[in-house]
């Protein structure tokens, strides 16, 4: 995968995922600080933040550091050159000249897809408004295959914003292309939209979780976002509907996990924490060996 | 009704069944000549499409990719090109697989509507027929481009 632009998702053969799930396998005991790495010693990631997400770049910095690796980038535009008026064009031709491969969040849709085809250097896609967000998709699937086993065959519930909330959309193609069965728990105000319905295997649709728990492997929550309802009322009329706590969870299979691509609010309760059944901060840990596999392969230290 | 004839022209090119009330849109994409001697009938009734519009461009011919451009607003065109006062030759417009600099991607928020990048517009055709464009950069499909030809 040397020199590979990570762009969607789909760009990625189911082969080339599991390649990347288990060159992360490898990395687990690096990501955990247990063992050391210089792997990519004398590489350079730029990140390139044009709207903040502070978590998602100090993801790839640590991939890249426990690997021996350095990083540079911004991710406050008020002190760039972008300030000063420069385009993307000219920011990525500059910054491909700085590193060997970068980073890129942007607000605008297909941004990481334009920032690739200017880019000599392998670009990946840290969230560009378009609902692609391939890092998090391939570490929400690692997640679920560590957890299970497999993925094939296993019934993933995803529950909340499932019609704005678009790297969803890319995770229900994705647990489709692996062979789950997937479960649509919305408001019927926040359906998933029927473009993706018709792409992906669907068990069930409903508004309550009460009613499909029991059948759940995995129980994927999504916030509900308050800028996406014009009124307030709406907003909080929905937004405290799908709460998981300890008690609800008593319902479900004691193998059942849950994952939050967090930051969460209200969606899980705190007495969720100390149950098996947490796993979101996990999750967000592997984002650091899957994000320093994906690094290694593009980076072609790694085949 | 009676179909209306379409005055005979010696040479040049004539865009029968545009869609109706599109012909001067289509002028406009194709970029003609602005000497050029013009006619041009709107609404105009016909037996397969109900109403449509009739162009005709005096002493031009218009070749394939010419009017491929204007596929999108007219998909069921035909296109002849007169000589001598003979049609010598007949083709129906068709999209290519791929549209570049036509239409602008309805998404105000698609990075190919920042106006001081350098970006082309690129569109994949999904469906020649309806017709779909699928937008290169956001992903986001239209089917309306009356109003994002550029
Ligand atoms: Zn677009």
């Amino acid at each position: 995968m040397k020199g590979r632009d990570i762009i969607s998702i789909r760009d990625l053969k189911k082969e080339e995922i599991e390649l990347v799930f288990s060159v992360a396998d490898s990395m687990v005991d690096i990501a955990l600080g247990k063992k050391e790495s210089n792997a990519l010693e004398h590489k350079i990631l730029a990140t390139l933040f044009f709207e903040p997400s502070t978590r998602t770049k100090m993801s790839f910095e640590s991939a890249m550091l426990r690997l021996g690796g350095r990083c540079i980038g911004f991710s406050d535009i008020g002190a760039t050159s972008v300030a000063k008026g420069e385009n993307l064009h000219d920011t990525v031709r500059v910054v491909e000249s700085y590193s060997d491969a970068m980073v890129i969040r942007h607000p605008k849709e297909g941004a990481a897809r334009y920032a690739a085809e200017i880019s000599e250097k392998p670009v990946i896609n840290a969230g560009d408004g378009s609902g692609e967000h391939p890092t998090q998709t391939l570490l929400d699937l690692y997640t679920m295959k560590k957890a299970m086993g497999g993925i094939a065959g296993k019934n993933v519930l995803l529950v909340g914003d499932l019609k704005y909330g678009r790297t969803v959309h890319s995770l229900a193609r994705a647990l489709s292309l692996f062979g789950a069965g997937i479960f649509l728990i919305s408001p019927r105000e926040l359906e998933m939209p029927e473009e993706v319905k018709k792409e992906i295997n669907i068990e069930a649709e409903g508004e309550r979780i009460e009613d499909h728990i029991r059948e759940a492997d995995v129980i994927y929550v999504t916030r509900i976002q308050k800028e996406r309802f014009p009124d307030p009322a709406e907003y909080a009329k929905l937004s405290g509907r799908y709460r998981i706590d300890s008690k609800l969870l008593e319902m479900a299979k004691k193998e059942c996990i849950v994952m939050h691509p967090l930051p969460r609010v209200e969606e899980i309760a705190y007495d969720v924490d100390s149950t098996e059944h947490a796993w979101y901060f996990r999750e967000a840990f592997n984002g650091i060996p899957v994000r320093m596999a994906l690094l290694s392969l593009i980076m072609g230290v790694v085949e | 009704m009676r179909e209306l004839k379409i005055e005979a022209i010696r040479n040049g090119t004539v865009i029968d069944h545009i869609t109706a009330g599109t012909a001067l849109k289509v002028l406009s994409i194709l970029e003609v000549d602005p000497e050029a001697t013009i006619s041009l009938a709107m609404n105009v009734s016909s037996r397969k499409y109900g109403k449509k519009d009739i162009l005709k461009i005096e002493n031009m011919e218009l070749n394939e990719d010419d009017v491929d451009r204007i596929a999108l607003i007219a998909p069921h065109a035909t296109i002849n090109i007169i000589r001598g006062g003979e049609k010598v030759k007949k083709f129906k417009v068709e999209l290519p697989d791929t549209i570049k600099g036509i239409v602008r991607c309805m998404n105000p928020g698609c990075i190919s509507n920042v106006s001081n990048e350098p970006v082309e517009r690129v569109f994949y055709v999904i469906d020649k027929k309806t017709p779909i464009l699928k937008c290169k950069y956001c992903g986001r499909e239209m089917s309306e481009f009356l109003d994002y030809i550029l």
